[in-house]
């Protein structure tokens, strides 16, 4: 299964670079299935954030597989994104339990 | 520290919307560069406003727009005010107007994490520079809170907005939602980031009609009319009535109309001004129809334009009551110089006969409006509003000059004060009252002009018949009082009265 994503950001803003840092973080470690990212900068395309309605920075697009899923926020809530783009979540490794679902948001909320 | 002198202290411009009415409301239109707030409940009219200042910003004054819609979808709009003749789609087209389309998805976005509405902000600046836009609509602001839930951002946000509306010197009018016709300003609290103007449209139900105002909350730095204004949308758009802002300063004029009855005439010192109105009150079957048919039969005669507004009677029987006066209204009418327009009272509110009957006068341009009867309105509003249309009538006659003639019908036989004249007689320039004089036990018919502006009159109650050939003025009542006042009853004849009668 081919997942395509698309994050849209405003120049490097600390939200972007979390965004970033998450998406690479969870493709990394939890992700099972092989990922397309493609990050846009709306500052230099400004016609895609039209195209695509994209009021709120960042907004991650699940664009593979349908129905398309719009995630928005710098993905700190892992566990939600997680669930919200129903990806294959891999084995953590040393085989431990749990399913990577620490979140690491900054101000230690959660969902 | 900048240098004072650079600092922006100009009082702001104020820039005509082409709305009508709203000039005359906010005292010369929007601030320019400005941003103002346009609050109101759902239905009260926001976004027909907002998408009339923007048309008619580009279509009649030439500024470029950006409609930026947080609620309903560019083509829903679009397919709205189509209706209103307004061609959106070609003004497009003409790259005049830009859509910002920021409507809610179906489906709504999660929120995983921190954001911020940069990528709104940046599609509303990149549509302000891509037409070099003038004004900007955001319609409704509120709805960010209904798609954002992180409400202290969207707050934040919004005033960031605004600063780039400021930054870039844009006139912008943002509507937002409010619950209560007269609660909070607005629901979420967004008067507080963009206080400098509110306007405040209502939609109340009162009295079983809905009356939509409009009021200037506020405009800082500058002047504009206090109070709500009675406003109505009709196929043309918004049309604000500026009742008690009318402005007593039309000329006056020294021509005088005819009546249609020479005694009339008489008793008014040769008729009544040109732009004066005449004011006619009695009780039912008092021969107020048959003045006004008198009046409109000697405007056609004379070659003047009649319009005839009858609230009362229809068509068929106008003509007929006419015709037994010997007046021949069909033919005026084949000439074009008489119009007649039947109309029941509750067929719309008041705002909307007023607007029926603006257009009338402008379509028609009538030298004399006739309307029969003003008190049949009564009904249909609340005092307030009878009033507020009576006053808006009235200055709109006189702006027109047309010289006009209302009835009204009293309450009582006997006479006694109707509303319409509590509120309507301090306008008018001419009053007469038509009223039963009963005397020995028979109901005779008087006449008196109570108030004629600059002229004299004739301030004698006088008899009056009415036969066939229409209306007789005769002498006037001798040994009888309080026929005006209240139960007429005559006083005895003095002795010496009495004798010289025997020698007559």
């Amino acid at each position: 299964m081919t997942i395509r994503l698309t994050l849209y950001i405003a120049g490097n803003t600390p939200y972007a670079d979390q965004a970033i840092a998450n998406l690479r973080h969870l493709c990394e470690t939890d992700v099972r299935e092989e990922v397309h990212l493609e990050i846009v900068d709306v500052l230099e395309h400004p016609d895609r954030a039209r195209d695509q309605k994209v009021l709120a920075i960042p907004t991650l697009i699940r664009e593979l597989p349908k129905p398309m899923r719009r995630l928005i926020g710098d993905l700190s809530r892992t566990s939600k994104v997680l669930f919200e783009l129903d990806l294959q979540i891999a084995d953590p490794p040393g085989g431990q339990g749990g399913t990577g679902d620490s979140d690491n948001l900054p101000d230690g909320s959660d969902l | 520290m900048k240098n004072l002198s650079k600092l922006d202290i100009q009082a702001p411009v104020k820039m005509p919307t082409g709305i009508e009415g709203f000039e005359h409301l906010s005292m010369g239109g929007l601030p320019q560069g400005r941003t103002t707030l346009l609050v109101g409940t759902s239905g009260s009219g926001k976004t027909i406003f907002a998408a009339e200042f923007l048309y008619r910003g580009i279509a009649q004054y030439g500024r470029p727009g950006v409609f930026v819609t947080l609620e309903e979808k560019p083509i829903e709009i679009m397919r709205n005010v189509k209706r209103l003749g307004w061609d959106l789609v070609d003004l497009i087209a003409k790259n005049q107007l830009v859509f910002v389309d920021g409507s809610p998805d179906p489906i709504p976005a999660e929120e995983v994490g921190r954001y911020n509405l940069e990528g709104l902000i940046l599609q509303v600046r990149q549509a302000i520079l891509q037409i070099k836009a003038d004004l900007v609509v955001i319609d409704s602001i509120g709805s960010l809170f209904h798609q954002f839930s992180d409400t202290s951002k969207v707050r934040l946000e919004i005033f960031r907005i605004t600063e780039v509306m400021r930054e870039l010197g844009v006139t912008t009018l943002m509507t937002a939602e409010r619950l209560d016709e007269y609660g909070h300003i607005s629901r979420h609290g967004v008067e507080e980031f963009v206080s400098d103007n509110v306007i405040v449209m209502r939609n109340v139900l009162s009295e079983e009609k809905c009356r939509r105002t409009i009021q200037v909350l506020k405009m800082r730095g500058d002047v504009h009319s206090k109070g709500e204004y009675p406003f109505t949308i009709s196929n043309t758009g918004i049309t604000i009535l500026p009742l008690s802002a009318m402005e007593l300063t039309q000329e006056s004029s020294n021509d005088r109309n005819g009546t249609g009855n020479p005694d009339l005439d008489l008793m008014t010192n040769g008729g009544i001004f040109r732009d004066s109105i005449f004011l006619v009150s009695g009780p039912t079957g008092g021969g107020k129809t048959l003045m006004s048919a008198m009046f409109a039969a000697e405007g056609c005669r004379t070659g003047e334009k009649v319009l005839l507004l009858a609230y009362e009677e229809s068509r068929e029987q106008l003509l007929r009551n006419a015709s037994s006066w010997g007046i021949n209204f069909s033919k005026w009418e084949q000439e074009g110089l008489l119009r007649i327009v039947c109309q029941y009272p509750e067929a719309m509110g008041l705002e909307d006969h007023l607007l029926v009957i603006r257009r009338e006068i402008q379509a028609f341009k009538p030298r004399r409006l006739i309307m029969d009867s003003i008190s049949a309105m009564e009904r249909v509003a609340s005092v307030r509003n009878f009033r507020e249309f009576v006053i808006g009538l009235t200055s709109f006659m006189k702006q027109e000059r047309v010289c006009s003639l209302f009835t009204s019908t009293t309450p009582q036989l006997s006479g006694g004060e109707s509303v319409t004249e509590t509120h309507i007689s301090t306008i008018t320039d001419v009053i007469a009252l038509l009223r039963y004089v009963e005397i020995n036990g028979i109901l005779r018919r008087g006449i008196a002009v109570i108030k004629m502006r600059g002229s004299q009159h004739d301030k004698r109650i006088r008899e009056f018949t009415i036969d066939g050939d229409g209306m007789h003025v005769g002498e006037p009542f001798q040994n009888v009082q309080n026929i005006i006042l209240g139960v007429a009853s005559v006083t005895p004849m003095r002795d010496s009265d009495r004798f010289e009668k025997m020698f007559e």
